[in-house]
């Protein structure tokens, strides 16, 4: 065997070569079972973006179905809540062109949270039904009530609401939620220049 | 003496020390009404005891501390609460926050109050239960509670307490004053904070600007055991910023994202030293403090120790303002206050200094004009950081650069902006990204807790399902084994034989009529 490979170093080379591509393939085939992702990672990069508002406004029942279909190709400008910033963090996520968002899924608005009108709550349970977060406590025929800290404003719950008691109020306002807004810069070119400044 | 430390950067702008007469503190009165934000603290608002039309004397408590970081608050004086509702506070944002009136009856009644006799008698524990109901927050500025900071000494071991009198920003001497009339409380309230912290050394320090001031305090500590010792060093903004104040005098630097106390380091302001030697050893709640009116728009500038709740259109008459070149009133000193929309908002526990420059004297900013990357800033900054790089992240708002620049170690001191030649409002860019940095970090935790409770439901939502059709499943096989049990029994069969059982007897009928 020794002797005849001697005699035809071509064919060594053939079987080295055959030989080191069984060896290295059996490493990829068993990493490849062993290390193997569970899901899509993309959907769930995607997912991590989206503002997890669960409010359904762009058509999909929820954040991480509309994650599985921006992964699949879908538009990624149909989210209200996210507004301009989620579009421009999936677009640099994806490597596509930034978008504007959407008119047809709705406007960007400041966050909102629901209060239930408790005096007026039939306690009908619609509304805890309608909680995509269960954001809502209460029983039937007893007053319900939104817990404020989970409540991510998707609106769902007004719809059900056969006495209309459920009010939308701004989440942030309020001295504790106030920040510094960052400068403009100055948009009369003539500002730029001291001596033009005084000229004027 | 110990030798002291220099830091990096820092800027020399004109003290102004000198309008304000540091030395001698004259007494505001008592104004007909006074305003008590319920939130003069970093930390939970207090919560209401009293209501409108409540009677009250001065000492009494009216708000109770609503949680561990939260104070107390209590009467300046005696009158009638009026109202309870929202009002203009001294705040950036200009917003209106929860306020108490106080109708003052110009009595001046107080409730009886006790201190206790000899403090080293009692815990820790009970004298920061003392510091605690008497209200007492941080006076430099900040007015993170004082009791909050006194419990570091649970977690960590600690050295050394330092009292920080540097009080380096231009115009403001009420810290300055407080150590010339008050040098025997602040040693006295130092020494009583360390004796709770358990600290064996307390540095006492002094910018070398206040000679006065310095040979006060020198004075006050021939008195003591020797545990005491002031120190000096040269004049230089901003010493007195926590981090560089540890810094000159150590030679240490505070960890990024840490606190003083990891280096066994507590620092307290010589104001808060005194109220904590006031609510100990005479049973005081704060009530009042010194505030620096100044600027040459006031006739009577000077340092007034003036009750909590006091409103600061009241303070400029008695200061004698001349409106006719001032267009700007600002809370704090000239490089970290901010600018007032009203002056009709009261004087809070942290107002150490009112400032009513003419336009000459302090003019409003030009616009800003473009970087042109001069690197002035980089030499000023007193936290090493790089403004110039942090100004363009922050326009960009590139949060993750700014976290890798160390956006959180800026202090906000100002130095930067008051040596950029293009006049760009650079702190302002940084107040607003970290507050972008903030509110995206807590949105964050936000929504993945929305995500995980959209996701436990959609499972319950799923399992509901799935044991709906198991049930479902169950009745299926029960009525078909019953069924393959006796043939005559199966429901189908019947309902069919049944009907075919009347069809027939309704065509029986039909045939014989």
């Amino acid at each position: 065997m020794l002797t005849l490979l001697q005699s035809h170093p071509l064919l060594a080379a053939l079987i080295a070569l055959l030989g080191l591509g069984l060896a290295f393939g059996a490493v990829l085939g068993y990493a490849s079972v062993r290390f193997r992702t569970e899901g899509n990672p993309l959907v769930d990069q995607i997912n991590q973006l989206l503002p997890q508002t669960q409010c359904g406004q762009c058509g999909h029942p929820g954040c991480k179905p509309y994650a599985t279909a921006i992964a699949e190709g879908g538009a990624i400008n149909k989210c209200p809540p996210g507004g301009q910033e989620t579009i421009d963090a999936l677009a640099d996520l994806l490597d596509v062109e930034p978008q504007t968002l959407d008119a047809e899924h709705g406007e960007e608005k400041e966050p909102n949270v629901a209060y239930i009108r408790e005096d007026e709550c039939i306690g009908c349970t619609k509304c805890i039904q309608a909680c995509p977060v269960d954001a809502i406590l209460g029983a039937a025929k007893l007053m319900h009530t939104v817990i404020a800290d989970e409540c991510t404003g998707c609106d769902l719950c007004v719809e059900p609401c056969p006495v209309d008691c459920i009010d939308m109020l701004p989440r942030k306002g309020g001295i504790e939620h106030w920040r510094w807004e960052l400068p403009v810069p100055s948009e009369n070119r003539k500002d730029l220049i001291a001596t033009d400044r005084a000229a004027a | 003496m110990n030798s002291v430390f220099n830091i990096h950067g820092g800027i020399h702008p004109e003290e102004e020390k000198h309008l304000s007469n540091p030395g001698t503190v004259l007494d505001a009165g008592l104004p007909p009404s006074l305003v008590l934000p319920l939130s003069q603290h970093i930390g939970k608002p207090s919560s209401l005891l009293v209501e409108p039309g409540d009677q009250v004397l001065g000492g009494q408590l009216l708000a109770d501390a609503d949680g561990m970081v939260s104070v107390p608050l209590h009467a300046p004086t005696s009158g009638t609460v009026v109202a309870i509702e929202p009002r203009p506070v001294p705040h950036p944002s200009a917003l209106n926050n929860l306020c108490l009136e106080l109708a003052c009856d110009g009595e001046d009644r107080w409730v009886a109050s006790a201190g206790c006799e000899d403090w080293r008698a009692e815990t820790p524990e009970s004298l920061i239960a003392r510091i605690r109901a008497a209200g007492i927050a941080g006076m430099g500025g900040a007015g993170f509670p004082t009791a909050v900071k006194l419990m570091a000494r649970d977690r960590l071991p600690l050295h050394t307490l330092i009292i920080n009198g540097t009080e380096c920003e231009p115009y403001i001497t009420a810290d300055d004053t407080l150590m010339q009339v008050d040098a025997v409380g602040i040693v006295e309230g130092a020494q009583i904070l360390a004796y709770i912290l358990g600290v064996e050394q307390i540095l006492l320090a002094v910018e070398d600007n206040k000679p006065a001031a310095l040979e006060a305090m020198q004075a006050a500590v021939k008195a003591t055991d020797g545990s005491c010792e002031v120190m000096t060093f040269p004049t230089k903004y901003p010493s007195g910023g926590e981090k560089q104040l540890i810094e000159i005098l150590t030679g240490q630097q505070v960890p990024a994202g840490g606190l003083p106390a990891d280096l066994g380091i507590v620092c307290q302001n010589p104001g808060t030293a005194v109220a904590a030697r006031d609510a100990i050893c005479l049973g005081k709640p704060l009530t009042d403090r010194i505030v620096t009116l100044t600027g040459r728009a006031l006739t009577r500038p000077g340092n007034y120790r003036t009750r909590l709740g006091t409103p600061i259109e009241y303070l400029l008459a008695i200061a004698g303002f001349d409106p006719s070149d001032n267009r700007r009133l600002i809370h704090g000193g000239p490089m970290m206050g901010f600018a007032l929309e009203s002056a009709a908002v009261p004087i809070v526990k942290t107002t150490n200094c009112i400032l009513v420059p003419t336009e000459q004297e302090l003019p409003t900013p030009p616009a800003a004009q473009a970087c042109i990357r001069c690197g002035l800033c980089a030499e000023a900054c007193p936290a090493s950081l790089l403004p110039q790089q942090l100004y363009w992240y922050a326009r960009a708002k590139d949060q993750e650069q700014l976290e890798r620049h160390h956006l959180a170690d800026c202090i906000e001191c100002g130095a930067c902006s008051w040596v950029c030649p293009s006049h760009i409002p650079l702190v302002q860019y940084y107040r607003a990204a970290k507050g972008m940095m903030r509110e995206s970090k807590s949105e964050k935790i936000r929504s993945d807790r929305s995500r995980d409770r959209f996701e436990a439901r959609q499972e319950r939502l799923e399992q509901e399902t799935l044991a709906r059709e198991a049930q479902r499943a169950a009745r299926r096989a029960a009525a078909e084994q019953k069924a393959a049990e006796g043939g005559a029994d199966d429901p189908v069969a019947a309902a069919i034989a049944r009907a075919k059982a009347k069809k027939d007897n309704a065509s029986d009928k039909g045939a014989e009529s």
